[in-house]
């Protein structure tokens, strides 16, 4: 079973729906960016997507474009970011992590040489945006023979004539885009949530992760009754832009995801 | 298209202001809404195309990411698109982008080979020996090229924006000076750092100031139907003022780079050669880049 089979399962167990944070690999540096990696299962994250860098982050809202050109400016490489999954997995095999980037940067790096080195780092999955279920299979199908999960986005517009085809060959969970739009965009309705995890349901027996849009304990909470997994990412990179110190982005963005994760863990109570 | 498929609202990118200006005319002419994304850059040396697009109605939105150029207007309009997709229809200004973009601006584009190809019949009753087009995502070059890549006694060349140099890091020839990558949608060569992310592209000229290229460029590339070649900044203003002086147009700076590779080859071909070369654009938008590089590079030539 993988990391991020065994984590769904645990918690379906328990009950609760999983956090999934997001922060870019790097941000605000590479110190208090694996301090922030290594503190965030303490502080309630189930399950971690870590941003890839990449220089035209085109499905990303303002928060995430300044993420990653801080990132860039201080340095990180797809070999940094690698590193970094090392090191976490130093002390925590439990926590599954995620890479969630652009495919140029790892069609550079050589997709054999990327997912040899993901796979002996202890990455658990990938997610790859701008890369269509028509066209990822360079990618996909040689992750899945090294045990990475391949998730895939499903959005509003993503018509039931369509899902058959994006859930193809998907694994690990569905991540569902609940608004149109960019990361850190406008949120969406409980309702709306509500009615498109039902219509996911009858395509998939994946865990479902909502993300976009979601900001608070409350809204995380909300959407937590709903499906397995609640991702949040904008607010917690929000937290590191607005840190003066490194120190001080690591603490701030370990408490929001403390007060989220006590959202996500009330929920259902 | 947009009509057709009920949408409301017609969104662009546009580096020199070519295509912000031609959707902008039609959003007017058919009465629909009309956001056109341009970098920050290129709104400062394109004036008299944002005013002509403001003149149409549309709304400018300077994008001021990344060097505030064509990729930062075209990341900024996908990012529109996602949002706005039910009521939005993105008209893309090359052959770059998403399927099916690239092939539906080409089947566009290709007007301009079919007239070619019919006009030089019924004027000299053969098809042309050689095609010259300047080409940064490479519609213009494209339209041409398209109608004619069959027919194998045509030589066609591209001619990419060398900038200070294709040797240099200062240029936007992504096929001479890139590798195959992605992005926008496509699988193309850009230009890119060790680690895949694309680097800042230079050209004088707007339109070509772009990291990568259509990918069907880049498949003519690697089969070899097409020769791309590369024109520096100062090739690129030299014929610019040779053809101001001696044909009495004033071509835009990107043409330039077809003019300048076609004053090249000329000398070396006989006298009945039938060479075309696509004037994709007038100069009248590229006045105050070519005063401010007359005042700054050679004073002596400036026209006050």
């Amino acid at each position: 079973m993988s990391r991020l089979e065994q984590r769904f399962a645990d918690l379906k167990a328990e009950g609760r729906a999983a956090l999934v944070t997001f922060v870019t690999a790097g941000d605000p540096g590479y110190d208090a960016s694996l301090a922030i990696l290594k503190g965030l299962p303490a502080a309630g994250a189930d399950v971690i997507e870590l941003g890839m860098p990449f220089t035209d982050p085109m499905a990303d809202g303002v928060a995430i474009q300044l993420a990653t050109l801080r990132a860039l400016e201080a340095g990180q490489t797809l070999a940094k970011t690698l590193q970094m999954v090392r090191e976490f997995r130093v002390d925590n095999q439990t926590t599954p992590i995620v890479l969630m980037g652009y495919y140029n940067p790892i069609h550079r790096f050589g997709v054999e040489a990327f997912i040899e080195q993901a796979q002996s780092a202890g990455v658990d999955g990938l997610i790859i945006v701008d890369l269509p279920p028509e066209h990822d299979a360079e990618l996909a199908a040689p992750a899945q023979a090294a045990g990475i999960d391949f998730i895939r986005l499903t959005t509003p517009t993503t018509d039931d004539a369509r899902l058959p085809r994006v859930l193809e060959r998907s694994s690990g969970f569905v991540y569902y885009v609940s608004v149109a739009g960019v990361t850190g965009a406008g949120s969406a309705t409980s309702e709306h949530v509500g009615s498109a995890i039902e219509r996911l349901r009858r395509h998939t027996d994946l865990p479902i992760s909502v993300g976009f849009g979601i900001r608070t304990p409350e809204q995380a909470a909300a959407i937590a009754r709903l499906a397995e997994g609640v991702v949040v990412g904008s607010a917690l990179v929000d937290k590191i832009a607005k840190a003066e110190r490194p120190e001080q982005a690591v603490e701030d963005v370990l408490a929001l995801c403390s007060a989220l994760a006590q959202g996500v863990r009330s929920a259902r109570g | 298209m947009a009509k057709r498929m009920g949408k409301k609202r017609l969104i662009a990118e546009t580096g020199a202001g070519m295509h912000g200006v031609a959707t902008a005319t039609v959003a007017a002419r058919f009465g629909l809404p009309c956001v056109i994304y341009m970098g920050a850059t290129d709104i400062e040396r394109q004036q008299a195309n944002v005013f002509r697009m403001k003149l149409l109605g549309a709304e400018i939105v300077p994008v001021t990411a990344g060097t505030g150029t064509l990729k930062d207007a075209m990341n900024e309009a996908l990012r529109d698109w996602v949002t706005n997709v039910d009521d939005t229809f993105y008209l893309i200004g090359t052959v770059a982008g998403p399927h099916p973009y690239p092939a539906m601006v080409r089947d566009f584009q290709s007007i301009i080979g079919k007239e070619t190809k019919t006009q030089l019949q019924e004027k000299r009753g053969r098809l042309p020996d050689s095609l010259v087009a300047c080409v940064g995502g490479g519609s213009n070059a494209m339209g041409l090229f398209h109608p004619f890549l069959d027919d194998a006694s045509v030589e066609i060349i591209g001619v990419e924006a060398g900038g200070h140099g294709v040797t240099t890091s200062l240029h936007a020839a992504s096929l001479n000076g890139g590798v195959p990558g992605v992005l926008h949608g496509n699988r193309t060569y850009l230009l890119q750092d060790a680690d895949g992310q694309i680097t800042d592209a230079h050209s004088i000229s707007a339109g070509l100031d772009y990291p990568g290229i259509g990918p069907e460029h880049a498949w003519l590339h690697e089969m070899e139907r097409v020769k791309y070649v590369s024109i520096t900044d100062d090739e690129a203003l030299a014929a610019f003022h040779t053809t101001c002086r001696l044909e009495g147009i004033i071509p835009a700076l990107e043409t330039a780079h077809a003019l300048a590779e076609a004053i090249k080859r000329a000398p070396t071909l006989p006298k009945d050669h039938l060479m075309v070369v696509c004037l994709s654009g007038r100069g009248d938008k590229d006045m105050q880049t070519v005063m401010n590089h007359m005042a700054g590079a050679h004073p002596q030539e400036t026209l006050a």
